[in-house]
């Protein structure tokens, strides 16, 4: 089959690679019929996420047909229509029972890599590092679900592929980066970057009864699509002192809650800490870059809450831990527990209150992933949101 | 309140007293091998960089340690690997054996894990080491495990110590080739929390604390061993199977 391969940094091709097989009891097959690059593809792309190795097939938000089943999995049957959350659960151990899916116990093969670095390990992740599980992604013609019974979801027929891919990962991403607020009705919510997740958390944050939503970003198609879809006030971090901005448009109190939608490899401008990080990221003195975080945590009223969405993976520095103190802030962050939210907000697209589509700007073939990659890392062409048929 | 006290207070330089000899046959063997290759890998590193010689330089040392079966690093820690073969307590007591204490919390019932591993045959399951267990009596078994360089090991062991959904307590019968023994608990971990399962080993390694320290320069040291099994053991009873990506197509 052809499938989307990681060779090193700013090399990824698409290649000629063996059809995956069920390899234990409760795996299936799906065949893909769509596949999305996500935004934290491109600290893969960029080389920012340790223990990728040459060959690796990416992808983590797909959804297809079920071509083949094993013997164990009593759920799914061939033929079925499914979406497949990108985090991987066992669906018995204390995570998975606390609803806590992104931390299942069982699920990354190579837990004892996580370990060295962060403790304990979370759950093994599609395409997303070695570290994480290692397991081949799906921007593929096909690929191998392990714990399959307990995953994917399966979708009605009335709703079109690009209706219910995003359940794989940035609905629930943005869905639980709101929820993660514990918006109260009429809060003001701030939401820092614009890409696919920052339009599902402004969305989401309606959702959950916010009074107020405002959007920062600099590319000027994501701050109208955050403004015409979400409905946001925006603010352009070119142009506008974003503290400043948001410290006036709240009557000099700050926002409620705070949502760092960008994650390690946040673009600042000039700035000093900007400077900073690049010196220490290229000297690999630190992992990391946080602007974002950082001006969230500076912004966010007293007595708020930051929630982050925006993928960190390894050490972060400077980070105003005596704001986050002294303003009593609550921070809430983590991979997303999508199987906790997928049925519920596939109620939502089928109720028609929300239709996921909108975010995507990009309509491709597998072949053309390469290209698409640095087209949305560069966000040329007014790229949001790539999707790709094989 | 441990229901075996696997500390043996004998005192093991009596062996060292009667002779030289401080190290075992295997280890003297693996002894010499492992310097044989040191000594070859810091000659040709020699060439490029300068950490070659002090290699080569330790490499023979290993050589005349294993030629002399004397080292004498262990004669003065007090340690000795020779001769300790037939018995157990000289072979595990104080400093001379392999410790390993690892525990892990299943989200299972005492009754379905302690059933399951009493059934030994069972371990090789989980323990990736273990080729068979093979059933003798109710408390006799016969092990079969990968040695290094693609040796077998064989032992009898002997359960020692049983109280149902609680513990198991073996030990490896007198004259075995692998002199250990091991103990394995059963605590509930509270409601909703499953079962802390404790794994306490002490064995004799072949090729000695050497064998060990080499092991563990590869990233292979005991505790880790049996970390990963006892996962894979989780992983089993929680899941029903062992995740792998192991045979998936990649670029």
């Amino acid at each position: 089959m052809k499938a989307l391969c990681w060779y090193g940094t700013n090399d990824v091709r698409v290649a000629r690679v063996r059809d995956p097989r069920i390899l234990t009891p409760r795996d299936a097959i799906i065949k893909i019929t769509l596949t999305a690059i996500c935004g934290s593809d491109l600290h893969l792309l960029d080389g920012f996420i340790p223990t990728m190795k040459r060959g690796d097939i990416l992808g983590h938000e797909f959804m297809g047909e079920v071509v083949e089943v094993g013997h164990e999995n009593k759920k799914l049957k061939v033929g079925d229509r499914v979406v497949v959350p990108f985090t991987i659960s066992c669906g018995h151990c204390f995570f998975c029972e606390q609803d806590l899916w992104s931390l299942c116990d069982n699920s990354n093969p190579n837990a004892w890599m996580a370990e060295k670095l962060y403790g304990y390990s979370p759950a093994g992740l599609f395409g997303y590092s070695h570290m994480l599980g290692g397991y081949a992604g799906g921007q593929a013609e096909y690929v191998r679900v392990p714990f399959a019974d307990v995953g994917p979801i399966t979708v009605p027929e009335n709703l079109t592929d690009e209706q219910v891919l995003f359940l794989s990962d940035i609905f629930p991403t943005g869905y639980m980066a709101a929820e993660n607020c514990s918006i109260r009705p009429g809060d003001t919510v701030a939401v820092w970057g614009c890409g696919p997740v920052g339009q599902f958390a402004i969305k989401s944050a309606w959702m959950l009864g916010a009074g107020r939503v405002i959007a920062i970003d600099r590319a000027p198609e994501r701050l109208r699509m955050a403004a015409d879809q979400g409905k946001a006030d925006t603010l352009d971090m070119d142009r506008v002192d974003v503290f400043d901005a948001i410290k006036e448009m709240t009557g000099g109190q700050g926002p409620d809650a705070c949502i760092d939608a960008v994650g390690l490899e946040a673009h600042s401008t000039g700035s000093i800490d900007a400077v900073y990080d690049k010196v220490k990221t290229v000297a690999m003195l630190a992992t990391d870059r946080a602007a974002a975080l950082r001006q969230a945590i500076h912004t966010c009223r007293k007595g708020g809450t930051v929630s982050i969405p925006g993928v960190y993976g390894g050490f972060l520095d400077k980070i105003p831990l005596g704001a986050a103190f002294n303003k009593g802030l609550t921070l809430r962050m983590g991979q997303t527990h999508v199987q906790r939210y997928m049925p519920m907000l596939l109620n939502r697209i089928e109720r028609g209150e929300i239709d996921p589509s909108f975010v995507i700007t990009h309509r491709l073939r597998l072949d053309d992933a390469p290209k698409a990659y640095k087209t949305f890392r560069d966000k040329r062409d007014d790229c949001i949101k790539v999707v790709m048929k094989p | 309140m441990t229901y075996m006290d696997i500390e043996f207070p004998g005192d093991v330089r009596d062996v060292e007293v009667r002779s030289g000899r401080n190290i075992s046959e295997t280890e003297r063997w693996l002894s010499v091998a492992a310097g044989l290759g040191l000594a070859a890998y810091g000659l040709v590193r020699k060439r490029g960089r300068g950490a070659g010689l002090p290699i080569a330089a330790l490499g023979g040392a290993l050589v005349r340690r294993g030629a002399t079966a004397h080292c004498d690093a262990y004669h003065a820690l007090g340690i000795s690997t020779a001769r300790t073969a037939d018995d157990t307590r000289r072979a595990l007591g104080g400093r001379s054996g392999v410790h390993v204490d690892e525990s892990v919390t299943i989200n299972q019932p005492i009754e379905i894990l302690y059933r399951f591993w009493r059934n030994l045959e069972n371990l090789p399951r989980f323990m990736h080491h273990l080729e068979s267990v093979e059933r003798v009596t109710d408390t006799l078994s016969r092990w079969r495990a990968k040695g290094p360089a693609g040796s077998t090991m064989e032992w009898t062991a002997e359960i020692i110590n049983e109280v149902p959904n609680q513990v198991i307590g073996w030990q490896s019968i007198e004259g075995s080739d692998v002199v250990s023994a091991g103990s394995v608990n059963f605590d509930d971990a509270g409601p909703g929390r499953g079962t802390r399962v404790r794994v306490r080993l002490q064995y004799s390694p072949p090729g000695g604390k050497l064998g060990a320290a080499v092991a563990r320069l590869l990233g292979r040291d005991p505790a880790s061993e049996i970390r990963e099994d006892l996962r894979q053991f989780k992983q089993l009873l929680e899941t029903g199977e062992l995740p792998t990506t192991a045979g998936q197509p990649r670029g």
